[in-house]
């Protein structure tokens, strides 16, 4: 099991690091072979030749590739300097580069915004898994019920309705109609009802979207347990049925749910950028939807890997709980 | 013609409720049937026949014939956790010790599986929870039905692995199924059946999944197990060599009925209808001519929607036209007794039935 954990870290290791790289090289160097120089879009297209040259210098843009490439490695951890064209711009550790189209580090508005959106998706996930697993559990135990139809029909809408409309029509009825909740995001640290009421809305919209898909996996996945043969032997044993369904069939029900949540959530900590920007929380995924509007690469940059992180963690999160899960994993 | 069904009811299919019987166990006109969209499945229909403890029957026929659903509805597990499926429509008497189980209570029920009634299933890998180690699974049976704490539980898992010759017990009980070989797995399963010492163990089909040298190895385990315990066994299969090593008793079926049944050695040396013929020329035999050693029954296993009208193995029977008066495809024949505690469901006359096994079929088996 230690040797399993100690090899999947590793790799994960690894992988961030060949990450770092692919991403750089693509933000970077792509621009570069499509003639667009990046200095200029860094400054403006009608600035002087003089201040684009300073920017080239400052940012080492003139530099090959691998130079830059280790310059950025160094200033996560030593910080860098960026000087030329007569000023200097300190970024202290760790630095992920500078965006001087805003004028600020990269590092500080991720850590600004990263708390936003984490809160978003794991409050999200929370009522998701309670309400889709309950839900497909329930469906698949009274397959072809009433409730059965009923709630794959609300499950059909919660994966077909964008979240632009669940989110506006949550708003028109809760915030401007029924005025229950103010519609503003606060920060945890400054009052947890405040950041509560705000949150309540965006957790459950982004909450309908999955805990239809979940109802819908959970519902196929017990299904296809409860046809298994060991669950057979169970009920010849004379288990009672709830421990059947609760112990022997949910056990292996979980093993598709987590490789799910595994991937949701660390897609969803990158940013959810439709929920963020319907209810103007102030996340990485409007960070890097104004970083692409005003073509501030470094956030792009910043945001691109803080998501590589997310899902990486995640995943290593999710294949250890495997391990936990299901013995077959651990051994090969 | 009313001869026939008269004398048949009269010995054969005893039906109607009717006290307690003697028997450990006895079926009595059981009928398992399934609506799907295409019609009634009549997996069983009509099927008796009693067990005493210590003895052995071995439930025969092809696939499709019925045997499973009959194991599955004696351990009610036709009934059991069905979640919004058409539900199996079942009849008849299935007593069990003086408890008559398909009109008990659910609970009750479930409380006898496992510990007075436990089943041995074909492939133990599939049987038995990938996620739980063999001692979980073996511990859980019989915490079930035992207070007793999870210490001795264990004591009592081990002890069963170690009766039923798996090495090294003590350490085997914490490995997963998959670290079994299959015929391993099929002891532990064997020893979790056991754990209750059951007096009623269905195996259905416990050797098909195995290499041919485990085979043997396990059908001498069920038996020496038997002996121990002094159990009644129900032995389910396809393979009549595994009845012939096991069964005291013998019950041909086809088509979810009866249409043989007797004790071993006369189902073996005196069959006396068409079908149980077919099956024995079945096996293969090595000493015989390459072209000879394997005479099977034509056509396929009949449905169990539409059942031939008259004989359901009419449609295969070599023998068909013989009965006069299209007998064989008109009227269902009951089963007759045909010598002592044998009866077989066939129109032909007693006669003809000994003439053709004793001049056409014996020879050539």
């Amino acid at each position: 099991m230690l040797a399993y954990l100690i090899r999947r870290l590793f790799a994960a290791a690894v992988m961030l690091v060949v990450i770092v790289m692919v991403v750089f090289c693509i933000f970077f160097l792509v621009p570069k072979w499509a003639g667009v120089d990046i200095a200029t879009s860094f400054v403006g297209k009608q600035a002087d030749p003089a201040a684009v040259e300073a920017v080239r210098q400052k940012l080492g843009l003139g530099d090959p590739i691998y130079a830059q490439v280790w310059e950025f490695f160094k200033g996560i951890f030593v910080g860098r300097t960026y000087s030329g064209g007569g000023d200097v711009t300190q970024c202290s550790a760790p630095c992920f580069g500078y965006s001087f189209r805003s004028e600020q580090a990269v590092w500080p508005v991720l850590t600004d915004r990263f708390p936003v959106t984490l809160g978003l998706a794991l409050g999200a996930a929370v009522l998701w898994l309670i309400l889709g697993v309950a839900a497909g559990v329930l469906s698949a135990l009274k397959r072809g019920s009433f409730w059965d139809r009923g709630a794959m029909v609300v499950a059909l809408a919660g994966v077909s309705l964008p979240i632009y409309f669940t989110g506006m029509l949550s708003l028109a009825i809760f915030v401007f109609g029924l005025k229950l909740f103010d519609g503003q995001y606060v920060p945890l640290e400054e009052s947890f009802t405040g950041w509560f009421g705000g949150m309540i809305l965006p957790w459950i919209t982004l909450a309908f979207l999955y805990a239809a898909m979940y109802a819908r996996i959970t519902r196929a996945t017990m299904l296809e347990i409860l046809g298994e043969d060991y669950i057979r032997t169970a009920r010849a044993k004379g288990l009672k049925e709830q421990t059947v369904i609760g112990k022997h069939a949910m056990r292996s029900t979980m093993t598709p749910i987590l490789t799910m949540l595994g991937m949701d959530l660390g897609a969803l900590i990158g940013g959810a950028i439709l929920t963020e920007t319907t209810f103007s929380l102030p996340g990485l995924g409007q960070a890097v939807l104004n970083g692409i509007k005003t073509q501030d690469l470094p956030i792009i940059l910043g945001v691109t890997l803080i998501t590589s992180v997310a899902v990486l963690v995640a995943n290593l999160v999710v294949d250890v709980l495997y391990a936990v899960i299901d013995p077959r994993v651990r051994l090969s | 013609m009313t001869e026939l069904s008269k004398s048949g009811a009269a010995v054969g299919e005893p039906t109607g409720t009717s006290p307690a019987p003697s028997s450990f166990l006895e079926v009595r006109d059981l009928k398992v049937h399934f609506p799907t969209d295409d019609g009634l499945v009549k997996s069983v229909d009509g099927l008796s026949f009693k067990l005493e403890k210590g003895k052995t029957l071995g439930i025969v026929g092809e696939s499709g014939s019925g045997k499973s659903v009959t194991s599955l509805g004696i351990m009610g597990l036709h009934t059991a956790g069905q979640y919004g499926k058409r539900k199996a429509q079942i009849s008849g008497e299935i007593w069990l010790d003086g408890t008559e189980l398909l009109s008990a209570d659910p609970d009750e029920v479930r409380k006898l599986r496992g510990r007075q009634m436990s089943m041995i299933f074909q492939d133990p890998l599939s049987a038995l929870h990938p996620y739980y180690t063999i001692g979980q699974q073996i511990v859980e049976a019989y915490r079930t039905h035992h207070d007793v704490d999870k210490k001795a539980a264990k004591r009592r898992a081990v002890e069963m692995l170690e009766r039923v010759g798996i090495p090294q017990p003590d350490k085997r009980v914490d490995s997963y199924p998959h670290e079994f070989s299959g015929g391993m797995r099929q002891r532990a399963m064997i020893a979790m059946s056991l754990v209750n010492n059951p007096e009623l163990l269905i195996a259905d089909e416990p050797t098909t999944a195995l290499d041919v040298t485990v085979q043997a190895q396990i059908l001498d385990l069920i038996r020496d197990l038997q002996k121990e315990f002094g159990s009644a066994v129900v032995v389910i299969t396809h393979d009549l060599g595994v009845v012939a090593e096991l069964a005291d008793d013998i019950l041909v079926m086809y088509g979810g009925r009866c249409v043989e049944r007797g004790p071993a050695e006369k189902v073996f040396y005196e069959p006396r209808h068409p079908y149980t013929w077919g099956l024995l020329g079945s096996m293969p035999r090595l000493d015989r001519e390459q072209q000879d050693r394997l005479i099977p029954v034509k056509g396929s296993p009949p449905s169990l929607i539409n059942v031939p009208s008259g004989c359901a193995f009419n449609p295969r029977c070599p023998y068909a036209d013989i009965p006069k008066d299209d007998l064989t495809r008109t009227v269902r024949p009951e089963l007759t007794e045909v010598g002592s505690q044998h009866w077989a469901a066939c129109h032909m006359s007693q006669e003809q039935r000994e003439r053709i096994w004793t001049e056409e079929i014996a020879p050539k088996l």
